[in-house]
């Protein structure tokens, strides 16, 4: 476990290469999803608005 | 008449976001499926390279991150002049979305590769062909996500930034060719011929999974990305009918 743990002497490089690749990527996932959710609610609470006020229009 | 151009404007969001609605659960599992496949594979079970040993490894993470930072480049150029051409708004908000993927995959290449470039190359950074282009690269991506903040008109913002994005497709070119062009201590391409591989099977195959996996995540978080610019649209436009009510 230890051996696998020093990569050959590398394991300053390639273990934080792997840890920031997956923090970079499930930081921009989590930013997008949020994004995503906001505009959502934003959405459904300004139709809910619009279709009291008028008729729904398409 | 006046009523049916609204209609025709909605039609291919309306499309696309019943397309993508239908597809995005699929497309999330199977990103996860081979993004956890490939590191796990990548990590344990390839084996250490004859030269560079276990530092190798880092090439399932390092190289990913460089295609997609291309292949995120070739969708915002592409759909920018789709979008100069046609005026065609999903384009407008396809490049929108795939500016800050690709950036971020261009500072994973950038990152991963000074983490290999100092235990194989003795520095973390040269100002080689390779590294400089992809950190041009790096600012045209930020460039283009400026310009969309800075611009208050969302038509002439979009514009500009699709004129910056083809403009800047000239770097891509240097990106991807700068290894042959110069001497410079950068590999070749990795996969140039997938039918005689440089690589063994134990190497190639599981970096084909971590780019299969990026490559999932890249069109399964601008599918979600282009979703919410349809979202933020509507939004628009119903704040704009309320004001005018």
């Amino acid at each position: 476990m230890s051996e696998f743990l020093a990569m050959g002497g590398y394991a300053q490089f390639v273990w934080p290469a792997f840890m920031i690749s997956i923090l970079v990527l499930l930081g921009v996932t989590v930013l997008t999803m949020r994004s995503y959710r906001r505009e959502q609610a934003m959405l459904a609470s300004l139709e809910k608005k619009n279709d009291a006020t008028a008729p729904a229009e398409y | 008449m006046i009523a049916m151009v609204p209609f025709s404007a909605l039609a291919n969001p309306h499309r696309f976001m019943s397309f993508s609605d239908r597809m995005l659960p699929w497309m999330g599992w199977l990103t996860a499926l081979l993004l956890v496949t490939g590191f796990i594979w990548g990590l344990f079970f390839a084996p250490p390279d004859y030269q560079m040993g276990e530092s190798a490894r880092i090439m399932f993470v390092h190289v990913p991150s460089a295609w997609l930072s291309m292949f995120a480049y070739a969708v915002l150029a592409g759909a920018s002049l789709m979008s100069l051409i046609w005026r065609h708004n999903l384009a407008d908000m396809a490049a929108k979305s795939a500016a800050p993927l690709g950036a971020a995959f261009t500072f994973l290449g950038l990152v991963t590769g000074a983490l290999w470039g100092q235990p194989m190359w003795g520095t973390f950074w040269e100002w080689d062909a390779r590294p400089t282009s992809m950190l041009v690269l790096f600012f045209i991506y930020l460039g283009y996500i400026a310009l969309w903040e800075t611009i208050e008109d969302q038509q002439k913002a979009a514009r500009a930034a699709a004129i910056l994005a083809i403009v800047g497709s000239i770097n891509a070119v240097i990106v991807k060719f700068s290894v042959d062009w110069w001497n410079t201590l950068h590999q070749p391409a990795s996969l140039s011929r997938l039918d005689a591989p440089a690589m063994h099977w134990s190497f190639w195959v599981p970096l084909l999974i971590c780019a299969l996996g990026y490559t999932m995540l890249f069109l399964t978080l601008l599918f979600v990305r282009m979703r919410t610019e349809v979202m933020r649209n509507r939004i628009r436009r119903l704040r704009m009918k309320q004001v005018g009510a």
